[in-house]
């Protein structure tokens, strides 16, 4: 094994079915060694199937899964060079800290000397010091997920595989665990391939994020790139590009794009050369990209529908003609606006984002 | 706390009262039978003498004792072995849907007496038997099945079984699967896993359907009686005999006392992975 293919997944035409339902459809993915990769996702994308068939819980019905260079089909979950850290934890209730952590190392053969040492290295690490003794029931959720984490870690694995490992927990700890993981991952240089539903978790800590729709892998970039580029109507809305129309076009002339929606609203947007005259596209707008009460070339009147207080933001819904946008604007914005008021609502074509109709809508 | 005390001695009171009165008072009117004498006619004189304890000491009777907890003993390891894998395989592998009807089977035989259930084996066993009668139609020798110890142990086997799964069952169902799938993800092999995780994690389902079974074997009567041989006497038939055969109920008396005291002791030596068992 070279050094520079340890920790690399690659899957080629990936594909499990439970009876009817396709789990898994024809995925292909490559994670590059060292990377933080995640597989976001609604609940019943396959994202967790393909965690499980990288695991070795699943067996693929097709498809070929090298970890490493190596082909993993033919081996057992036990005999894989990878690890998880389960959804739920699952530390061994029958065993204390430094007993669960030391389970892997047992396991594979590590000399029993060495154990001890190893362990409490793998406590530091997740910032349990002086927790080797205690036993599994007398941790917090906070602290369980720290031991699975080092149970995990202590066996150096080639690939570490997260199945939501902080769905448990409550936000204020979700967003300190989320640093602490991606700071770990930096310093340990082990491929995560990381599971979650959550968009914000998958923003903050991916390398590169793919996100999974009905068994396949939808868009696979960057954050930057998903959050800038959604491709498909399925990947904006899981994203929160609120508004989502479906319009045709009118004209493609230098750079600007005529648009007219289903609504009857016409609307400017900068081409990216794949507006065709003629033909009917999704286009998105982010919902902070919108401006109340100033002019811009998207410009329209509105009436105020509803406010959505949410502390740092608030989002305003806005009836536009026949359509119907959610706009967020800042706490620091002036307020002094009711529901029914007149307005006026902006924004540059720039914000305007071609969205291919690719597979169905997270929310209908 | 005053009102919790009352609403527990109300609620254990029903079990308590029949506790009482079929456990305790009995046991308590054996000790004093069996610190009488017999009378000629069989009677009890009432007295206060420990000769029936001394009696009960001689070697022949020891032995007696010895070769009770030997089947007991074996009756329990052969339920287990046998109980493990198929209280496994309904809590783990058997589809959900079908898990009640398979339970139902494993109590099935209850719907039988089980004293019926001995004559059915006696028929299978004995020489012109069902076993012999096709060993011989094909050219196999005839084998000695019926009134020896291997027929005591088979009947008790086949009868305590039910009482191993059950328990089993009840563990090994409540068992997290995802424990399993830690165990292999850490690099444990399937055996491994059985050893390090699975049998740990359901050792109350171990330790309650041992139990179950150990102490009914310990006194079986039935089993010894009908598929036992003249010589192979067990302490339960010992002290049925003494009651109904040699008409010395102080003496009897004083076999089934020591049998309780028995029990008692074992309970205590293996409390500790009893008290696991309530965890």
């Amino acid at each position: 094994m070279s050094t520079s293919t340890r920790g690399a997944v690659s899957v080629q035409g990936l594909t499990k079915s439970y009876g009817d339902v396709v789990a898994v459809q024809d995925v292909s993915l490559d994670v590059r060694p060292g990377e933080f990769l995640t597989l976001l996702g609604p609940s019943g994308c396959g994202k967790t199937t393909l965690l499980r068939l990288l695991a070795g819980f699943e067996e693929p019905d097709r498809g070929e899964m090298l970890i490493s260079g190596r082909d993993v089909a033919a081996m057992a979950a036990y005999e894989r060079p990878v690890n998880t850290v389960f959804q739920h934890y699952a530390l061994f209730p029958h065993r204390t800290v430094a007993g669960n952590i030391a389970f892997g190392l047992e396991m594979n053969g590590c000399p029993r000397a060495e154990i001890p040492a190893r362990v409490e290295k793998a406590l530091e690490m997740v910032r349990l010091p002086g927790f080797a003794e205690r036993s599994i029931d007398q941790l917090s959720g906070g602290q369980k997920q720290r031991v699975a984490f080092a149970r995990a870690v202590v066996l150096e694995p080639e690939v570490l595989l997260l199945d939501e490992p902080m769905a448990a927990l409550d936000l204020k700890l979700r967003k300190e665990m989320q640093v602490e993981v991606k700071n770990l991952q930096e310093r340990l240089k082990i491929t995560f391939v990381f599971v979650t539903h959550d968009q914000d978790e998958a923003l903050v800590m991916s390398d590169r994020i793919a996100v999974m729709n009905q068994g396949s892998v939808e868009q696979l970039g960057t954050p930057e790139e998903l959050y800038e580029r959604p491709r498909t109507r399925f990947v904006a809305d899981f994203l929160a590009v609120r508004n989502i129309l479906e319009a045709t076009v009118q004209s493609v002339e230098g750079g600007r794009v005529r648009l007219l929606t289903k609504g009857g609203t016409a609307i400017v947007a900068k081409d990216d050369g794949g507006y065709v005259a003629a033909k009917t596209v999704w286009i998105g707008v982010r919902p902070e990209q919108i401006a109340l009460g100033r002019d811009a070339e998207n410009s329209f009147a509105g009436i105020l529908d509803d406010e959505i207080y949410l502390g740092d933001s608030t989002d305003w819904r806005v009836r536009v003609g026949a359509e119907l946008l959610t706009v967020s604007e800042g706490a620091t914005a002036a307020h002094g606006r009711k529901r029914g008021d007149a307005t006026r609502v902006s924004f540059p074509r720039e914000a305007v984002l071609r969205l291919e109709d690719a597979g169905a809508t997270a929310r209908p | 706390m005053r009102g919790l005390r009352r609403q527990a001695i109300l609620l254990l009171l029903p079990c308590l009262l029949a506790l009482l009165l079929l456990f305790l008072f009995p046991q308590l009117l054996m000790f004093v039978t069996s610190l009488g004498r017999r009378s000629v006619y069989g009677g009890v004189v009432r007295d206060f003498q420990f000769g029936n304890y001394l009696r009960a000491l001689d070697a022949i009777y020891l032995r007696i004792l010895a070769r009770s907890v030997g089947l007991a003993f074996f009756t329990t390891a052969f339920c287990l072995l046998m109980a493990y894998p198929v209280a496994y395989w309904l809590g783990v592998k058997a589809p959900a849907k079908w898990r009640n009807a398979l339970l139902v089977l494993v109590i099935l035989p209850f719907w039988t007496s089980f004293l019926v259930r001995m004559y059915a084996w006696i028929f299978m066993l004995r020489s012109e038997g069902l076993i012999n009668l096709l060993l011989v139609q094909s050219g196999l020798p005839p084998l000695n099945l019926l009134y020896n110890d291997f027929a005591v142990l088979l009947g008790q086997v086949y009868g305590e079984l039910p009482f191993m799964i059950l328990p089993l069952y009840a563990s090994i169902e409540k068992l997290d699967r995802s424990l399993l799938e830690a165990a292999a993800d850490l690099g444990a092999s399937p055996f491994r896993s059985l050893w390090r995780v699975t049998i740990p994690l359901t050792a109350p389902g171990i330790v309650a359907g041992s139990v179950l079974v150990f102490i009914p074997s310990l006194g079986a009567y039935l089993a010894p009686d009908l598929l036992g041989g003249a010589r192979t006497v067990y302490i339960g038939n010992l002290i049925q005999s003494q009651f109904a055969v040699a008409r010395d109920m102080p003496f009897g008396s004083a076999l089934s006392f020591l049998l309780s005291l028995t029990v008692l002791v074992l309970l205590y030596v293996f409390r500790r992975p009893l008290k696991g068992s309530q965890a």
